[in-house]
């Protein structure tokens, strides 16, 4: 597994290794003669267009097939994070919203989607990945307009994923049998399920997709932040022709979410989400015999040994904490490096933050892009305040943000401790504790000890090392000499407090499915 | 002296099973349990909060290093559980009915038990084959999901089946990787007792299984707010204000938490014990219920020059 090769090099390869190396020792030389004029990139401004890109101002709710008339008494504003200015408008669903909507969905399933054919379920799901596909620019430009992440990356990784995952689990809706060796597969039934706001489409994808697959309909709340491409996502199933019913959209804050997880018509409740909320609605549910999946908050190490390749493992640093503003549940927020290379370490990230660009999400060339909302950027804010005051350092890197909207320098905070706040709790914003480690054991141990368990990563080049440490490290997704990647087919979940139950694979079948015992040989 | 006074029996003294010794319960509480016939049988320990943070605390040792044991030695280990059960079978036999049982439900029973065991013992080394994947990711990396133990699990047994519905909860969770702790029945304490012994002469490293005797009612409470339990697993004969608490209580730190149906009342056992006990044989073997003790984990790593 490890990035040396051990079998025989031809003696052209060796040549052309030789030749890279002798580049490359040149190109450092450069480089430390640069270090006192440091070269400044410019980059002219690319800005995506949205010129084809349509969406109402205000929306109304979209239950049973059709939206619902915009009300003004119950509206809220999304705004652009990227300039604070408002986008569009929503209608807060209230409890009868949500009732009708649960209602919808009961009659969909007991009337036509719990009972038909998987390879009909699958056609369906195989035409919204389809579609997906088709609009992707479209959905990728809204995103990023609603959200405030950069272009590259819903362009590059939101939009096509979320294709991918309805994809991928079209094809488990007539194979369910398979997944379940010795089980009788049955649906469950009405699924509510409540998503965040920091990836809204694939995170309504990795919801919607498997709930259907396996024949259950659905009542989803996106978060208060973040619905357009929710609703824009309703226009497609129209276009496809989905029955009515099967999904419904129902907008609005926490509260909307609290009806639909104490409403009595509901089998399943699937959460993505914080950890507080997470237990809250655990509790809610207590003693209503509903089923529940929870993906919740995270704070994984990556950690960094001296025989890593150091320069990717840096590269790797800056998509683990920086990918989509840190606002990613899986984030490595906790760099932990061994002691030997801990500056060196340090100064090619300080070298590399500076070349990050801070600025307009719908840019091209923009690496971070706005805070998802002035709440969200209090939040970060007030995180490092706490970091200082515990005694924390802290680098940010320069260059001009945007003086409107939401932004956030990218932020390094050095000299934390263990149990140090923003070492122990979630930040979810692009700030990195630096934490050194003498031996692998010591590595292990502070990587497991916060009350999370949701990712880590290690970044070594001895392979034994990587299945050692990986086999010790509690959490439910390890990155070995990588980070942050996420496919339909790559279970993804937590332990401990990062949730419970697991989305993605042939794992993330069995949060939506009963299963009853089939086996009639004699055992 | 008649033949009986000479011949008299030693009554045992029955205790808590905790990282392979068997301390009485530090509160020194008790509660008593006689035959069917009425003769005082014994006094049972009134587990209480302190034994079970001591229990915890000695699974949680013992955890790592039957998880990171070989699959095969797990394997062995457990099914050496059922040699050593079998040949003292009889022992229990007599336990049961003392208890009430009839000789053919306790023979049903104990066979079943044993079968229970070496079911069991078969899954060690197939779960990863059976529930395993290799993921085949749109990328250029080896990607593989494995099931791990979730690691110290709590197990409330029913109250009968005496010693089958308490290895029905156990021995998944043994496959698991897990180490546990289980509160035996109230009424039919025994026999799960007893099985102690049978554990502590078979090679089950000390810690692996705990067993305490008490009332469910006083401690569920603690066992759902110890931190460092991750699951906990019960029957649905549990009353529903039980259950309730264990579904609130449990999101303390978010416990797993399943309700496997593995038991009965003492009165179905006494009225349709064979029915019931074949029935629960049968369910037992289910190995989706390793599954619920499991964590599933997923690693990544690219693949490259």
């Amino acid at each position: 597994m490890g990035k040396r090769k051990d079998g025989p090099i031809s003696v052209s390869k060796l040549f052309f290794k030789r030749l890279v190396r002798t580049i490359n020792i040149i190109m450092s030389q450069k480089k430390s003669d640069s270090s006192t004029m440091p070269i400044h990139w410019e980059y002219a401004h690319a800005p995506e267009s949205t010129d084809h890109v349509q969406y109402e101002m205000q929306y109304g709710l979209f239950i049973d097939g059709a939206f619902s008339d915009y009300d003004p008494s119950k509206s809220f504003d999304s705004v652009n994070p990227a300039t604070g200015e408002l986008l569009y408008q929503c209608t807060q669903a209230d409890e009868k919203d949500v009732d009708t909507a649960v209602k919808a969905a009961r009659k969909a399933y007991e009337e036509h989607w719990g009972s038909i054919k998987g390879s009909i379920r699958g056609k369906y799901l195989y035409r919204i990945a389809r579609m997906l596909q088709e609009r992707a620019r479209e959905f990728a430009v809204l995103e990023s307009l609603d959200g405030g992440k950069p272009i590259r990356e819903s362009r590059d990784i939101d939009i096509p994923l979320a294709a991918a995952y309805f994809f991928y689990y079209a094809g488990w809706a007539d194979k369910l049998a398979y997944a379940f060796p010795a089980k009788k597969v049955t649906p469950l039934g009405v699924c509510g399920q409540i998503i965040p706001w920091n990836f809204p489409l694939l995170m309504l994808a990795w919801k919607i997709a498997p709930a259907l697959a396996c024949g259950n309909t659905v009542v989803l709340k996106p978060a208060e932040t973040t619905s357009l491409t929710a609703l824009k996502f309703c226009e497609l199933l129209q276009d496809i022709g989905l029955p009515n019913g099967v999904v419904n959209l129902i907008t609005g804050p926490g509260q909307t979410g609290e009806y639909l997880v104490n409403h009595d018509g509901i089998d399943k409740i699937a959460f993505t989400g914080s950890t507080g909320v997470g237990k809250k609605i655990q509790q809610s549910i207590a003693g209503r015999n509903i089923k529940s999946t929870l993906e919740l908050g995270g704070k994984g190490a990556y950690i960094i040994f001296e025989d890593a390749s150091l320069n990717e493992a840096v590269e790797g640093i800056v998509n683990a904490i920086f990918f989509n503003q840190g606002h990613v549940c899986c984030a490595g927020s906790r760099l932990l490096v061994q002691e030997g290379v801990a500056d060196r370490v340090i100064e090619l990230l300080k070298q590399r933050m500076a070349t990050l660009i801070v600025g307009d999400p719908l840019d091209k060339n923009t690496d971070v892009g706005a805070i998802n909302s002035q709440n969200q950027l209090n939040t970060i804010q007030r995180y490092v305040d706490i970091g200082l005051e515990e005694g924390a350092e802290c680098f940010q890197c320069e260059g001009n943000i945007p003086s409107s909207g939401f932004y956030f320098r990218p932020t390094l905070l050095t000299n934390v401790s263990q149990s140090s706040k923003v070492v122990q709790e979630e930040i979810f914003g692009p700030v990195l504790t630096v934490q050194t480690f003498r031996t692998t054991q010591e590595a292990i141990d502070k990587a497991n000890n916060t009350p999370y368990g949701l990712a880590n990563g290690i970044w070594t080049d001895k392979g034994s090392k990587i299945f050692h440490v990986g086999s010790q490290l509690r959490s439910g997704v390890v990155w070995s000499n990588t980070y942050n990647k996420f496919d339909p087919t790559s279970p993804f979940g937590g332990y401990k407090e990062s949730g419970k139950g697991r989305e993605g694979g042939v794992q993330g079948l069995a949060p939506y499915v009963h299963l009853e015992s089939n086996v009639e040989a004699e055992i | 002296m008649s033949r009986e006074q000479e011949l008299l029996i030693i009554p045992k003294t029955y205790k808590n099973y905790v990282g392979g010794a068997f301390p009485r319960t530090e509160s020194g509480r008790y509660y008593k349990l006689n035959s069917v016939d009425g003769k005082h049988l014994a006094n049972v320990c009134l587990s209480t909060r302190k034994d079970i943070r001591n229990a915890v605390q000695v699974a949680r040792k013992a955890q790592a290093s039957w998880q990171n044991r070989t699959a095969y030695n797990q394997g062995q280990i457990i099914y050496r559980i059922a040699e050593i059960l079998s040949g003292r079978r009889h022992q229990f036999e007599a336990e049961l009915e003392s208890l009430g049982y009839s000789k053919e439900v306790a023979q049903l029973e104990l066979e079943s038990a044993i079968d229970l065991i070496v079911y069991f013992a078969g899954w060690t080394d197939k779960v990863q084959q059976v529930f395993g994947a290799v993921n085949p990711v749109a990328s250029h990396h080896f990607n593989f999901s494995r099931q791990e133990a979730v690691g110290v699990v709590g197990m409330l047994a029913p109250e009968a089946p005496a010693l089958l519905g308490a290895l029905a909860m156990l021995l998944p969770n043994m496959v698991a990787g897990n180490s546990s702790i289980i509160i035996a029945s109230e009424k039919l304490a025994l026999p799960l007792c007893t099985f102690a012994e049978v554990l502590e002469t078979s090679d089950v490293p000390a810690g692996v299984v705990n067993i305490l005797t008490g009332k469910k009612e006083e401690l569920v409470g603690h066992f759902v707010s110890h931190m460092d339990v991750d699951a906990l697993i019960a029957d649905p004969t549990l009353s529903f204000e039980l259950r309730k608490e264990l579904e609130v209580g449990s999101t303390s730190n978010l416990k797993r938490l399943h309700f496997w149906a593995t038991g009965c009342t003492v009165d179905e056992i006494h009225s349709t014990g064979k029915s019931v006990i074949e029935n629960m044989a049968k369910s037992a073997k289910d190995p989706y219920r390793i599954l619920d003790v499991q964590e599933v984990k997923t690693t990544w790593h690219p693949i490259s020059e």
